[in-house]
This record gives structure tokens, sequence and C-alpha cells, in this order.
């Protein structure tokens, strides 16, 4: 009881520390418009990258759509904000919110053919909803169509993003080490034989998948209020595949590594501006030698856990162990 | 009232019968054998027990209701569970993981009480902690409890597996060629665990093995089958005798 709370203590204290270092730098100016921009981005990325993580990595269900539910989050939060009429905060929340629940709900709807398949087909079929959804959107009225959505009200701030960017990744960590999570974990390990030891598959299946597409939906709400204009273009399934790359080189099942690899992929192409035609190169080259030489993630099976660190345990504390480990 | 009893269970896959007019009645603790030359359809029969195969003809009554048609999961929380021929652990989490996963249907915390990690959460957890640490005693395995299961010797896998059948808490628990791979001197112990098992939490134990030795010394009854048929059941004694059973594993 006594080292829980001390844990929650620490644990709380640092985030708002941290949140409160970061603050003082944009007041100084010392992180100006530009930076606060990318630091904006890295929140997204990092809630893309561990709801991704959620189906890819720990349900073990290689999906290819994250950026179609990304898309119907962005446009229904960026379409409600529009209408309603609130303060600032809560508006961006509600939208935000009502938004993940529609991503969410499509991928309700989806998940039961999309799981009568496994493996590439799985891949294929959800990369085609993907598409699906995009093109849809890119023929609708109250989108805008191909000439996007603008004037989309600027809700987005650097503190709003902080939040619940720590609320969805302590969500996710804390759903991973229940029973629920061990659940998702063995059917990734073994599906048959999850399903003799009495775990429901297609129901855990279903949640996961749905889940993420949630977290996938809020991203896109935050995304929409801080790019302020939205083009289907944004939402193709390179964007998926950025979102995959960001949890292949984090580590599948590795939430850390995640949150690692999301701030490396969003600093990465500012790094390279002048090579933008390279981007994609640079990220393949850099996905084969993760495979070569890191096959688990940069991580592989370590979680970051400040206690641990600070009352120099080595052990993890996580029990979220990474699958891929290479040909054995 | 048997424990487990089907009626004229069989299913074909497309032409071929695999199994056909499956009648046995297993009683509550009872050590029962299934044996049959290669092929014959014993993993078949646990497949349709275990709601892995849906049956295309005939009923499975356990605890009395029909459990035809019901999923895996519903099966095991009815209180059958079972072990693969070839072990299917999960293999990249520890041995104490392994064992806690087949508790969660005994579980009850919620997706929110786990999130939020409410006192149910807490409370739940260490039980099953507990639970599953005693457990592992009992398979002499606690000293491994945080080894990963694929690290685990051969012998070790194939004990893990029955820990971790027994973990969902079975009144019936099928085992699917326990002694496969295993040498004699582990074969003997794998016998006296079975033993032991049966002993200790009161179950009924149906087997499917190869070696006559563990088949004859252990069950107290045996199944024969041979073309998804049974040929004979009696007791060690009365099937070493039989004819028909000479005939199928040794020819005319």
């Amino acid at each position: 009881m006594n080292s829980r709370l001390k844990a929650n203590i620490i644990n709380t204290t640092s985030i708002i520390l941290i949140y409160i270092i970061l603050v003082l730098l944009i007041r100084i100016g010392f992180i100006n418009n530009y930076y606060e921009g990318i630091l904006i981005e890295m929140g997204i990325n990092i809630i893309l990258a561990v709801s991704l993580n959620l189906a890819t990595g720990y349900l073990g269900q290689l999906t290819l759509g994250h950026a179609g539910f990304m898309a119907i989050g962005a446009y229904t939060a960026a379409i409600l904000s529009a209408r309603m009429n609130l303060p600032d905060l809560p508006l961006l929340l509600v939208s935000i919110v009502l938004g993940g629940l529609l991503a969410a709900f499509f991928a309700f709807l989806m998940a039961i053919p999309v799981f009568r398949l496994r493996g590439d087909y799985l891949a294929i079929l959800t990369l085609g909803f993907g598409e699906i959804i995009r093109v849809i959107i890119l023929n609708m009225k109250i989108t805008g169509g191909g000439k996007g959505l603008s004037g989309i009200l600027p809700l987005t701030s650097f503190s709003t993003v902080y939040f619940i960017t720590v609320i969805t990744v302590t969500i996710f960590y804390t759903l991973i080490n229940s029973r629920h999570g061990r659940a998702i974990i063995s059917i990734r390990e073994d599906e048959i034989a999850a399903e003799a030891v009495g775990i429901s598959t297609k129901y855990y299946k279903t949640f996961a998948f749905t889940l993420a597409a949630f977290f996938a939906g809020v991203a896109g709400g935050l995304f929409a209020h801080h790019t302020l204009v939205l083009d289907p273009k944004d939402f193709n399934f390179i964007r998926s595949i950025e979102i995959l790359i960001i949890v292949v080189l984090g580590g599948m099942g590795n939430l850390t590594g995640s949150v690692l690899a999301a701030i490396i992929i969003t600093i990465l192409p500012r790094l390279l501006m002048g090579f933008a035609d390279w981007n994609m190169i640079i990220y393949s080259v850099l996905l084969i030698a993760m495979m070569l030489f890191k096959p688990g993630g940069l991580l592989e099976k370590r979680e970051f856990s400040l206690n641990g660190l600070l009352s120099g345990k080595k052990k993890s504390q996580g029990n979220t162990p990474v699958k891929n480990e290479g040909s054995e | 009232m048997a424990l487990l009893e089907t009626k004229d269970l069989g299913i074909a896959f497309g032409g071929l019968r695999a199994v056909g007019d499956f009648n046995i009645k297993i009683d509550e603790k009872e050590l029962v054998g299934l044996i049959g030359p290669n092929g014959a359809g014993k993993t078949t029969v646990f497949n349709l027990l275990t709601g892995v195969y849906l049956p295309t003809e005939g009923a499975i009554y356990f605890n009395g209701e029909n459990i035809v048609g019901k999923k895996p999961f519903e099966i095991v929380e009815k209180g059958i569970t079972r072990t693969f021929q070839n072990i299917r652990l999960f293999k990249d989490l520890s041995v104490l993981e392994n064992v806690k996963i087949a508790f969660h249907h005994k579980m009850k915390y919620s997706i929110a009480a786990g999130i939020f990690r409410l006192n149910a959460y807490w409370k739940e957890e260490k039980e099953i902690e507990e639970k599953a640490m005693e457990l592992l005693k009992l398979f002499d395995m606690q000293d491994a409890a945080y080894t990963t299961a694929k690290n685990l010797p051969y012998g070790q896998q194939r004990k893990l597996e029955i820990a971790r059948a027994l973990a969902a808490d079975p009144k019936l628990l099928l085992l699917d060629e326990p002694a496969a791979g295993m040498n004699p001197q582990e074969t003997k112990e794998l016998m006296e665990t079975i033993h032991f098992i049966r002993d200790k939490f009161k179950i009924a134990i149906l087997l499917i093995e190869h070696d006559m030795s563990l088949v004859m010394g252990i069950c107290e009854r045996i199944i024969v089958i041979d073309y998804g048929m049974i040929i004979a059941t009696g007791t060690p004694e009365e099937i070493k005798r039989n004819k028909k059973v000479i005939g199928a594993y040794l020819g005319e």
C-alpha cells in the first residue's frame, strides 16, 4: 500500500514537473512556436503509436487502417467543434471524445468481418477499409471533399496534448498490466491456447481493436485542431504505414518504445528537411537495420520505470514482454 | 449421473467420417485412457469435446447439459480443460503469467477497474498471484516462475501446460499425449504427477497416450478406437486380452 502510494506520488510529481519545465521554456521563448508545434505533433504521434501498438503489438493483429480511424476522429471533431457553442477547453474535449467514439463505433462494426481473417489477409482488409474511409470523406459535402476542410478552430494547445498523451499512455499501461491485458497478450501468443484456457478471443480482439480506434480518433481530433486544415490526403495509407513504422521501431508490445520512437520519428523529418524526397527511403533503411540488429525494437523487453530507476532496481516494472525476437 | 456422456457423437469432414457412433461415459474422479492406432481419431474426439470442432451428429452432455455448439472458451467455463499434443504455451511470457492467464475466467474485476486500478484489481491480482504460485509449487516449478516459458526444458513445458490447464479449474481434464517425447524416467514422474493431480484436485482425467506402460499403469478404464469407432472398452487387463485391440495394433 505504502510503496504503491509512493510510486503514484513520484510518477505524478515527475509528470507535473516536466510539464512545468516545458511550459516555462515556452513562456520565456526558448521553445518558439515552431518547436511547440513539433511537441504537439509528438504527442499526437505518441497517442497514435501507443494505440496501434495495442492492436498490432499486444493483440498481434497486423492492421493497416489506423489512419482511417484517425480521419474519422479528425473530421468528426472538426465539424462538431464548428457547430457547438462551448468554451474552448470543453469544446475541444467534447468534440475529440465524440470523434473518438465515432471511430470506435466504425471499428466495432468492422471487427466482425475483419477478424474472420488473419495475418496478411487481415492486413490487406484493414488497409482496404482505411482507404474506403478516405474515399468516402473525399466524396462527402460536409467534409469539404477534395478541397479539404478549413476554418477549424485552433483549440489544440501544448497543455491539452500533453495531458491527453499522459492519460492515454497511462490507460494503456494499466490496461496491459491487468487481467484484460493478459488476455489480449495471450491471443498474440497462441490464439488456440488462449481459447482453451477460457479466453473469449472474439471479445478481446473486438475490444482491443475498438479501443485502439477510439484513441486514433482522439489523436485525429487533436490533429485537426492543430493543423486547422484537413485534407483527405493526410490520411492515406502512407500515414498508416508511418504509424506502423513507429510501433515497429519502438518494438511490438513495448509502450516505452512506442513513445520514444514517436518522438524520434517526429523529429527526424525536421532534421532531414533538405532531403524530403528521401524520407521514405530513410524509413525503409531504418526498418531494415532494426530488423537486422535489434529485431525486438529499440528497447526489446525493457519498459521504463521511474520508480525502478530511483530505487536502483534493474527489474522491469511491466510484465509486458516483446513477441518479436527474431528467428529462434 | 455421469460427469461426461456422449451420445452417438460423430463428425464427418466432407465425405470422410472421422469419428462416428462415439458413446462414452466418464464419472467424476475417474481416470480413463483413450488409445488407438495413429489416425484413429483420438485428437478429433478431444477437439469435439472442447468445442474446436462442431460435431455433425450426436450430443455431448457435461453435468447433464448439452454442450454441443458452445465455443471452446465457454466449455472451459463449464469445466473441461485440455492440453495439446504439440505443446501450446504462451511462449514469450513467463511461467507465472502462463498460469495467471488461465485464472482469467475466474476473475471478476472489470476493464475499468483494471485501468483505474480500483481496489478489486489489487485484491484479485494479489489472490491470483498467490494461487498461481501455490499451483507452481505443487509442480515443483516455483523457482522457474519468472523464466520465459520457451526456455524451459521439454518435460517442464509439458508440466507447465498441465498446470495451466488445472489453473482454469476443470472438473474434467483432457490430456493429449502427455508423455510424448519424454524419456522413461520423465514418463514415470509424469504418471505420478497425473495420479497426484487426480487425488489432489478430485477431477476426472481422460488421456490419450501411446505409451502403453503409462496407460496400463494408471488408467482405471481404457477406451480403444480405430477408424473413428470404439472397438473396445474395459479395464487394462481386459483390453490387453481383447482380440480386436490386438488386431488393430498388431494386424491380424
